[in-house]
């Protein structure tokens, strides 16, 4: 024990550091802010630490190469001892840290702790949200299977439509003119050397002022930030009522993170790694790439957008965001801290956090996508064939050759990128049947020039057959009267 | 020696100081730059297009469509599996084709071909065009994108080696018209 004390003295002697380490590990925070609703900036940071190591890990066997990436995740995955631990780790660690990102924002957030006189954390907070969803972005590039050839595919669309520099920012997006082994260069560069980079040096700013402005206090209904008053108010807060943050604070930090640590474990040993899907081979079409989890919601945007919409909101959309975020401390600086006198901010988050859990549950099932094998591995349920005449059957058939179960569904099976079939003959008559089938519209493409009259007249046939059992058809009323010939109607528009 | 207030010899040299790094700064500073810029350069924008070989015409039937795959015309070693490139052909009559990119107009997903409802359809947000690569439906803004192609001999080309974009308005790519 002695040695040690004298081995630290001897350090201490000459880095000279102690007494600064000590003055902030103790430094004085209000009260009640030794809380688990302050936990989550620390967890993010132990979750940002274990990146870094098992980053590091990985970087021992992964080869940024196009040609080899994906084989060295396989020897990563099988022949490397824990090697599917550490990628586990890895990749559940990121999803991890978004969440916990974006939970310490939502926090900061709702308890006014952007205001006055921590306008910059907060700023130095949204690049810190911005980084972490890139490395989220480009970690899922890394893992250069057929998602992240795909994905690279839909971010080089999305930044081709900047207008005027679309066609550069994608060459240099890509380092080339096409997804190539430049490519997965420069996105290991930019995972590896300059988001990390970037990140450690904001994640230390960011820090330093939590340090030296201090840690925002509980927001009181009725204690109203005023810049003029603010600071002199909380330097007596933390003197008449302040506690040590260590160790008075800094233990309910301590247990979250362990917590956070083992609940990333346990997903990596339960859940195991991500991928990869399959290899990055761009003449394998059979594939419907998918983003990562915390990227489903733009996916569903971008399904759901009218197509007039979508190269606006893609490029209008992040800006506005981005600057609202950074200019809300400058906007609302000063005024009320607490939620209970902010129910616009409370609003706010209930409606984003609504929203983006709507699409992200949205995207799980995709309905927007087509089943591209429904025609060929999804049989007509057999109750839809019961007691059908052969031109019904007939027309079941055409239903399935020409793929329309690709995009409607029958008994909920087949694809939900069109309307559900099962009651079409009470929404439609024969002639709007024949119609919608020949003509398209909507979302559905003109089947005219690929159906025979035949096949069109038993493929209607069949859906008139697709109505609950009891209740009929529709039928167009005036269709009985006009064609009989010896119609009493005084017009002489027809015979 | 006479010299104003507030200007001395240590001044005068830690000008000359910051004046010599700044010419450095600009002496790497440009190599860099134009480096960093090199995939947008323009002397190299000439060798992207290239005509490629898709193969023979006996592999693509009349009235049928196939599914073609290419070399990139500018491979580099590290490529691997990425410098092979799928495209769908259509031999309208034996004499005149079409060469479809892979990549649906909408976001770049890989559309695959449909022979019996003769529809591109994509997998990724229902994207459908016709047999011609014009718009069918769904949330692509225009057709398929189109290669030019040429015949020589026996053989089909096509110019290609620049990943197709709905923002580009890239030479190697012709527009087809929205309306079926």
């Amino acid at each position: 024990m002695r040695l040690i004390k004298s081995i630290g003295d001897w350090l201490d002697a000459r880095l000279q550091l102690g007494a600064t380490i000590r003055e902030t590990a103790e430094h004085s925070v209000p009260r009640e802010t030794a809380s688990w609703f302050y936990v989550f900036g620390s967890a993010a940071f132990v979750v940002f630490m274990l990146q870094i190591v098992t980053g590091i890990m990985l970087a021992l066997i992964y080869v940024p190469s196009a040609g080899e990436a994906w084989n060295s995740l396989q020897t990563l995955n099988h022949s490397v001892t824990l090697g599917w631990f550490i990628r586990g780790l890895h990749g559940w660690g990121s999803d991890f840290m978004v969440a916990i990102v974006l939970i310490h924002m939502v926090q900061v957030f709702l308890f006014g702790a952007y205001k006055y006189p921590r306008e910059l954390t907060w700023i130095v907070g949204v690049f810190l949200l911005l980084m972490t969803l890139g490395m989220a972005f480009t970690g899922q590039v890394l893992r250069f299977d057929q998602d992240a050839y795909w994905g690279l595919g839909i971010g080089a669309s999305i930044a081709s439509r900047v207008p005027l520099m679309g066609p550069p920012i994608v060459n240099l997006m890509l380092g080339g003119p096409i997804i190539a082994g430049a490519t997965l260069s420069r996105f290991f560069a930019l995972h590896v050397f300059v988001i990390p980079g970037l990140l450690i040096a904001f994640v230390a700013v960011h820090l330093l002022m939590v340090v030296k402005l201090g840690i925002n206090e509980w927001p009181m209904p009725g204690r109203v930030v005023r810049k003029a008053t603010y600071i002199k108010e909380y330097h007596e807060l933390t003197k008449r009522d302040g506690i040590p943050f260590v160790p008075a604070a800094v233990w309910k930090d301590l247990v979250f993170s362990a917590f956070i640590l083992l609940s990333v474990a346990a997903c990596a040993v339960y859940f195991g790694p991500f991928g990869p899907s399959g290899p990055p081979n761009p003449t394998i079409i059979q594939t419907a790439p998918r983003p990562d989890f915390f990227f489903l919601w733009l996916y569903a945007i971008l399904s759901l957008l009218p197509p007039s919409m979508e190269t606006p909101a893609l490029l209008i959309g992040p800006v506005v965001v981005i600057l609202g975020l950074l200019l809300l401390p400058f906007l609302f600086g000063e005024g009320e801290k607490s939620w209970r006198r902010r129910p616009v901010a409370v609003l706010t988050i209930l409606l984003v956090a609504v929203a983006l859990g709507t699409f992200t549950r949205l995207a799980g099932n995709a309905p927007w996508s087509p089943v591209m094998d429904a025609w060929s591995g999804i049989p007509i349920p057999a109750e839809f064939l019961h007691n059908r005449s052969a031109l019904e059957r007939q027309g079941a058939l055409v239903f399935q050759v020409k793929q329309c179960h690709n995009c409607h569904s029958l008994d909920n099976q087949g694809g939900k990128r069109g309307p559900a079939l099962d009651a079409v003959a009470v929404r439609l008559t024969q002639d709007q049947l024949i119609r919608q089938v020949i003509q398209g519209g909507g979302n559905m493409p003109a089947y005219g020039k690929n159906l025979s009259p035949a096949e069109t007249t038993a493929l209607v046939a069949f859906l008139e057959t697709l109505h609950p059992a009891g209740q009929s058809p529709a039928r167009d009323a005036s269709r009985a009267v006009a064609l009989q010939p010896d119609s009493a109607t005084p017009s002489s528009g027809h015979p | 020696m006479t010299l104003p207030a507030g200007f001395s010899r240590r001044d005068l040299f830690m000008k000359i100081g910051i004046f010599l790094n700044g010419i450095v700064a600009v002496i790497l500073g440009v190599p860099i730059v134009r480096y960093l810029l090199s995939p947008v350069a323009h002397e190299r924008k000439g060798s992207y297009d290239s005509w490629v070989p898709l193969g023979s015409l006996e592999q693509f039937p009349p009235g049928q469509t196939r599914l073609a795959t290419y070399r990139d015309p500018v491979v580099s070693p590290t490529d691997g599996e990425t410098a092979d490139i799928a495209c769908w052909v259509r031999n309208v009559d034996g004499q005149t084709f079409q060469v479809f990119a892979i990549n649906c107009a909408h976001l770049g997903c890989p559309v695959r071909w449909f022979p019996q409802s003769n529809l591109f359809l994509c997998p990724c947000h229902g994207g459908a065009y016709y047999q011609d690569g014009s718009r069918a439906s769904g949330p692509p803004e225009r057709g398929l994108f189109e290669y030019h192609y040429k015949i020589d001999g026996r053989k089909l080309l096509i110019k290609a080696g620049e990943m197709p974009t709905p923002g580009q308005a890239s030479s190697i790519v012709r527009e087809i018209s929205p309306c079926a």
